[in-house]
C-alpha cells in the first residue's frame, strides 16, 4: 500500500516554521552552488570565446602574456610574410602588429583607478576579429590619435564619453566611438593605431603579432617555419584561443576553487538542517507512525514517505535557490585578471545544464539529508510507537 | 547555579539533535573563520606597509620607467631622509605554468634597498658576500624552503620583461621580522641588469622601476609628495606619489569585487548559522510548551522561560561557535601549505576571533528570540492543553 | 450564600473565550464562597466550566467579569509578574497528568518551588525532603519520572504542590489517570493534607468516590453553579 501524497503535504504544512526554515537553509545552499557554476561559467565563456580557432599569434618565447613580450620590426616582417597566412581582399596578408600596455585611469562612482589594457592595432585587427562590432560612433583614423573604447571601459571609468580626451603616453587621444566584443576580453580595452602608440610610449617593439591563417591545418606549419628560423628565433606561436585561455586559467582557476570550498560547506550545513528537521517529524509523529504500520503499511512505505517528504522540501528549496540565482545574472563584476594584470569584467551566465545540475544537488541533498531519519521512522517498533503517546 | 542544570539537561535530551546542530555549527564558524581569514590575508600587504614610506612611479601606470636620474634629484628635497630603487624584473623559473613557481624577483640597490625595508633580516656575513658579488641575490626563507635553494646554489631565470638567460648565486637568506613579512622575494643587483641593458638593449639603460622614500618627519609626507610629483608633472615621465599604504591599497582595491564576494559569502554563512540554530531551538522550544505552562503555575517569570530558552540556544552556539574556531586554524594552516604563491601571508588574525564569537554568540541570542516571546505571551491554560 | 470569611471568594464571576470572533461564554455570573481549611469538590459533565473555574481561583487565567479574591487579594488586578510571584507563594497545583520535568528528578521536581524563594540550600533540602517523606516517597527521590510509576508520579507532584507550604491547594483530576489502588492512595493523601494540615484543597473531579472524600460538593452545569 502506498502512503497518499497528501499526508506529506500536509505533514510539511502543519510545521509551517521549522519547514520554512529547513527551506530557507536550503534553498541559500543551491543559491551558492549555482551561483558558483555561473561565475565559473560567466569567466569561461569571457575568457574562451575570446580567440578564433583559425588565428594564430606570436609573442616572445616564454613571455607569458602580451605585456612582457617583445618583437622587433625586422622579426614582425619576416613572420608578415609567412605564406600561411590568409591574404585579404586587398591582396594583403591579415595580420596585425600589436602594441599592449596598460594605464590607470578612475573608476565611475568611486575614487579606486583601474588597470585598463590598451592596445595599439593594425588595419587588419577588425577583420581579424569579426566578433567586434563598433556600437556608437565611428573607427578611429589610422594615422590619428583617435582612439575606440570597449564597452565595459565606457560604463565603468570616468571621462569616457564620446569626444572626450584621455591622457596618456605623453599625449592626448580623442575618443571616437565605443565597440562591443560580445562579452569577450576585448570588451575591456581601448584600441587605436600601433604606429601612433609605439613613439607616445616611447616603445619601439611590437608586443604581439596575430595573423589570420589560410586554414587551421596550417598552423603546424608556420609554427614549425618561424621557430626554426634564426631570424625569429626567439618567437614562439600560439592558438590565439590558446592563448587567451591562459590568461584566464589562473583566474578560473581560482574562482572554481573558491567556489567549490564554498558549496562543499555550505551542501553539509544544508544537509545538516535537513537530517534535524527530518528527525524531529519522525520524533513528532512516532504515534501516526506507529499507527500506520499497525493499519498494515510496510516498513518500506514508511521509508518512501518520509524520503518523499525529504525530497519535496529539498526541491522546492532548489527552485527558490536558482530563482534567486538567476537574479544574479544581473550583476557583472569588474576585477583585475591575475594573469593579464588589466581590468577584466565578466557576468553570472545561466545555462540550462547549471539549472539541471543545481536541481539534481538539491534532491540529491534532500536524499541524503533525510535518510537516515526516514530510516528511524521505517524501523519502529509497531508497539513501542503507540506506547509512547 | 540551577538554570544552568536545568538548561543542560534539557540540551541532552536529544542528544543527537543537539549534536547536529552544533556540528552545523561548527562547520559553518570554521568556513566564516576561514573566509575572513582570507579577506583579511588579501589586505596583509596592506597592513604590513611601513608608516614613513613612500612610492614613487610613473603616474600613467607602473610598467613604464622613471629615470635613474630623478634619484640624485629626490633626495634633494628637504624632508626626505633616504632613497632607494628597484624594477621589477618578472621572469619565468622553470614551467610557468605551475604558479608555484612564481615568486616576486625584484632588482634593488643593495646598499640602500634592504635599509629601507628592516623588516628583511639578513645575516650581516651574507649581507656583506650579496653587497660584494654582482650577480648574487638574496631569497627569502619560505621560499628557499619551498624550492630547496640553499647559499650557493645558482637560481635560473629566463627574462620575459627584460629577456635572455639569467643565473643568480643565491647569497643571502632573509627572514621576516614577524609573521606579517613577506618571505617569498627574491631580490638582485640593480647594477647587473643595468649593465646587461647596456651591452643589449642600450634604449633600456638608466630605467627604475619606481623609487621608495622614507621621510624623517611622517607629517612632511604630503608636502614631499606634491613636491615629486609637481616637479616631473610636465616631463617625459611624470610621476604620482603616494604612501606605501596607498600603494598597496590601490592593488587590492583592483580586486576589490573579489573581495567583495567573499565578504558577502561571509555573511551568507552567518545567515546559515541562524538557520540551523534556530531551527532546533524553535523545535525544542515548542515541544517544551506545556512544562513552560508548568512552570509558570509554579511562579516561575517569563524571564525564567526566556532565560532556559536563551540558555540553551547559547549552550549550543557557544560550543559549535569554539569548535569550529579551533578548526580554523588547521584550516587556515593546510590552505596556507597549498597556496603559499598565492597568500605568502596568511594569518588567522585576532579581528576573526573577535567576529567568529561575536557571530556566534550573537545567534545563539538571535535564534532564542522567537521562540521566547512565543513562550512568554502564552497563556498557562493553552500550554498547558499543548501537545507539544 | 457569599459569606466574607472566606479564604476564597468568587464574585459574579464570567468567562467567556473568543474562537473567530464567536463569543463562548463558559462560566455565566458564578459566586463562590470557600472558606479557610475547606475541602471542595467540583463536578459536572465535560465542558462544564469546572476546570475553568479552578485555573481561575489559581491564579493561572483571568475573569471576563466579576472579582476572584484569595486571601484578601484580588487576583485579577495583579500584573503578569505579580500573578506569577503570588502564585508560587499562595498555590499549590496538582494536575491530573501529574506535569512533571522528565529531565528531572523527584527531589529536583519538588524543589522547583523553592527556587523562587530565599531559603538557604540546607533549609530547601528540609522542606522537600519533608514533603517527601510526607507522601511516602522517601526512597525515591533520586528517580526520573519515567522510573516511577502513575501513582508515584502523583505523589511528587503533591509533594511538589505542598512543599512551599501555600495557602491553598487546587487538583484538576487528580486520580483521573490512575488505577483504583492508587486513586485510593492519592485521596488517602489529600484527605490527610486537608484534616491535619489543615490544608484549604479545591478539587476538580469525575470520579463520585474521589467527591466522597470532599467535605462540600458542588456541581457545575453549562457555566452555572447549582
Amino acid at each position: 500500500m502506498k502512503i497518499p501524497f497528501s499526508y506529506t503535504w500536509r505533514s510539511l504544512w502543519t510545521r509551517k516554521l521549522t519547514t520554512v526554515l529547513t527551506l530557507g537553509g536550503i534553498a541559500l545552499v543551491v543559491f551558492v552552488f549555482a551561483s558558483v557554476l555561473m561565475l565559473s561559467h560567466g569567466v569561461e565563456q569571457t575568457m574562451v570565446d575570446t580567440g578564433s580557432d583559425d588565428n594564430a599569434m606570436a609573442f616572445r618565447r616564454s613571455a607569458n602574456s602580451e605585456l612582457v613580450s617583445q618583437i622587433d620590426r625586422d622579426a614582425a616582417n619576416i613572420i608578415k610574410s609567412a605564406p600561411e597566412i590568409a591574404l585579404g581582399p586587398d591582396g594583403k596578408p591579415v595580420v596585425s602588429t600589436e602594441i599592449v600596455v596598460i594605464i590607470n585611469l578612475h573608476k565611475k562612482g568611486s575614487n579606486d583607478m583601474g588597470n585598463i589594457s590598451v592596445r595599439g592595432v593594425s588595419p587588419a585587427a577588425m577583420t581579424l576579429r569579426p566578433q567586434v562590432q563598433i556600437v556608437s560612433g565611428q573607427m578611429f583614423h589610422f594615422g590619428s590619435r583617435e582612439v575606440i573604447l570597449g564597452s565595459n571601459i565606457a560604463k565603468q571609468f570616468q571621462g569616457t564619453g564620446i569626444g572626450s580626451q584621455l591622457r596618456f603616453g605623453d599625449a592626448y587621444w580623442t575618443v571616437v566611438g565605443y565597440f562591443d566584443a560580445g562579452g569577450t576580453g576585448f570588451d575591456s580595452e581601448i584600441w587605436g593605431d600601433v604606429e601612433q602608440m609605439m613613439p607616445a610610449f616611447g616603445r619601439p617593439v611590437f608586443s604581439s603579432v596575430t595573423m589570420h591563417l589560410k586554414s587551421s591545418s596550417d598552423y603546424d606549419a608556420l609554427k614549425a617555419r618561424i621557430e626554426k628560423d634564426p631570424r625569429t628565433q626567439y618567437t614562439e606561436i600560439k592558438h590565439e584561443k590558446v592563448y587567451y585561455r591562459e590568461q584566464s586559467a589562473l583566474m578560473s582557476d581560482f574562482i572554481k576553487i573558491m567556489g567549490l570550498l564554498v558549496t562543499i560547506i555550505f551542501s553539509i550545513g544544508a544537509m545538516i538542517g535537513a537530517m534535524i528537521t527530518m528527525y524531529a517529524a519522525v520524533a513528532n509523529r512516532t504515534v501516526e507512525i506507529g499507527t500506520m504500520r499497525a493499519i498494515g503499511f510496510r516498513r518500506r512505505s514508511i521509508l518512501g514517505a518520509f524520503l518523499v517528504e525529504s525530497v519535496i522540501l529539498s526541491f522546492i528549496g532548489g527552485c527558490a535557490g536558482i530563482a534567486l540565482a538567476s537574479l544574479m545574472s544581473l550583476v557583472r563584476i569588474s576585477t583585475v585578471n591575475f594573469g593579464t594584470f588589466s581590468e577584466l569584467a565578466f557576468g553570472f551566465t545561466l545555462s540550462p545544464q547549471i539549472v539541471v545540475s543545481a536541481m539534481v544537488f538539491s534532491v540529491v541533498m534532500g536524499i541524503v539529508g533525510g535518510f537516515l531519519p526516514a530510516a528511524r521512522a521505517a524501523r519502529m517498533n509497531i508497539l513501542e510507537a503507540l506506547r509512547s503517546a | 547555579m540551577f538554570i544552568i542544570r536545568l538548561v543542560l539537561k534539557n540540551a541532552l535530551r536529544h542528544k543527537l539533535r543537539t549534536l547536529l546542530t552544533i556540528l552545523g555549527i561548527a562547520i559553518a564558524v570554521m568556513s566564516f573563520g576561514f573566509m575572513r581569514t582570507i579577506v583579511t590575508a588579501w589586505y596583509a600587504g596592506v597592513e604590513s606597509s611601513a608608516a614613513n614610506r613612500m612610492i614613487t612611479r610613473q603616474s600613467v601606470s607602473f610598467i613604464f620607467p622613471l629615470p635613474y636620474a630623478y634619484l640624485q634629484q629626490i633626495e634633494q628635497i628637504p624632508g626626505v631622509n633616504e632613497v632607494s630603487y628597484a624594477n621589477w624584473f618578472g621572469g619565468v623559473y622553470k614551467d610557468q605554468a605551475d604558479w608555484n613557481n612564481f615568486f616576486p624577483r625584484i632588482a634593488i640597490d643593495p646598499e640602500t634597498y634592504l635599509t629601507l625595508y628592516p623588516e628583511f633580516v639578513v645575516p650581516a656575513d651574507q649581507m656583506a658576500d650579496f653587497k660584494r658579488e654582482r650577480n648574487s641575490c638574496v631569497i627569502g626563507k619560505k621560499m628557499a624552503v619551498q624550492h630547496g635553494f640553499k647559499l650557493g646554489d645558482i637560481i635560473p631565470i629566463e627574462g620575459d620583461i627584460y629577456p635572455g638567460h639569467w643565473e643568480f648565486v643565491v647569497r643571502g637568506i632573509y627572514t621576516g621580522k614577524d609573521a606579517t613579512v613577506d618571505e617569498t622575494q627574491m631580490f638582485f643587483h640593480w647594477d647587473y641588469l643595468n649593465e646587461r641593458m647596456h651591452v643589449e638593449s642600450p634604449g633600456r639603460e638608466g630605467n627604475v622601476g619606481w623609487y621608495i622614500l622614507s621621510v624623517r618627519n611622517a607629517a612632511d609626507m604630503p608636502r614631499v609628495a606634491k613636491e615629486v610629483d609637481d616637479r616631473y608633472q610636465n616631463s617625459r615621465a611624470p610621476t604620482k606619489t603616494e604612501t606605501e599604504r596607498e600603494f598597496q591599497q590601490s592593488f587590492v582595491s583592483m580586486s576589490s569585487a573579489i573581495i567583495s564576494s567573499l565578504e558577502a559569502v561571509s555573511y551568507v554563512i552567518i545567515g546559515i548559522i541562524l538557520l540551523v540554530l534556530a531551527n532546533t531551538i524553535v523545535m525544542a522550544a515548542r515541544e517544551r510548551t506545556k512544562e513552560y505552562a508548568v512552570l509558570k503555575t509554579l511562579g516561575f517569570s517569563r524571564f525564567h522561560i526566556t532565560g532556559l530558552i536563551a540558555g540553551e540556544s547559547l549552550l549550543i552556539a557557544s560550543l559549535g561557535g569554539a569548535i569550529g574556531l579551533a578548526l580554523t586554524f588547521p584550516l587556515a594552516r593546510v590552505f596556507a601549505a597549498g597556496f603559499p604563491t598565492f597568500f605568502p601571508i596568511f594569518n588567522v588574525e585576532m579581528i576573526t576571533i573577535i567576529l567568529a564569537v561575536t557571530v556566534a554568540l550573537g545567534a545563539g541570542i538571535i535564534a532564542a528570540v522567537l521562540p521566547s516571546a512565543r513562550a512568554a505571551r502564552m497563556p498557562i491554560v493553552d500550554g498547558l492543553r499543548s501537545i507539544g | 450564600m457569599a459569606q466574607n470569611n472566606g479564604i476564597i471568594t468568587v464574585q459574579h464571576v464570567t468567562k467567556s473565550y473568543r474562537r473567530d470572533s464567536i463569543e463562548i461564554p463558559v462560566l455565566r455570573d458564578i459566586s463562590l464562597d470557600v472558606p479557610s481549611g475547606e475541602f471542595l469538590a467540583l463536578m459536572g459533565p465535560s465542558g462544564s466550566g469546572k476546570t475553568t473555574l479552578l485555573n481561575l481561583i489559581a491564579g493561572i487565567d483571568r475573569p471576563s467579569a466579576g472579582k476572584v479574591v484569595v486571601n484578601g487579594a484580588e487576583i485579577g488586578m495583579l500584573g503578569e509578574s505579580e500573578l506569577a510571584q503570588w502564585r508560587a507563594r499562595h498555590v499549590g497545583f496538582i494536575f491530573q497528568f501529574y506535569n512533571l520535568l522528565p529531565v528531572l528528578t523527584a527531589y529536583e521536581n519538588v524543589e522547583l518551588p523553592l527556587l523562587l524563594t530565599k531559603l538557604s540550600r540546607k533549609e530547601k533540602r528540609e522542606h522537600v525532603e519533608a514533603a517527601l517523606n510526607l507522601v511516602g516517597l522517601g526512597d525515591r527521590i533520586h528517580h526520573y519520572p519515567k522510573q516511577l510509576s502513575g501513582g508515584q508520579e502523583q505523589r511528587v507532584a503533591i509533594a511538589r504542590a505542598i512543599v512551599s507550604d501555600p495557602t491553598i491547594v487546587v487538583a484538576d483530576e487528580p486520580t483521573g489517570d490512575l488505577d483504583k489502588i492508587s486513586a485510593q492512595e492519592i485521596m488517602d493523601l489529600l484527605e490527610r493534607l486537608n484534616k491535619e494540615f489543615k490544608k484549604t484543597i479545591v478539587m476538580v473531579t469525575h470520579d463520585p468516590r474521589a467527591a466522597e472524600r470532599a467535605h462540600q460538593v458542588r456541581h457545575l452545569d453549562k457555566g452555572e453553579l447549582n
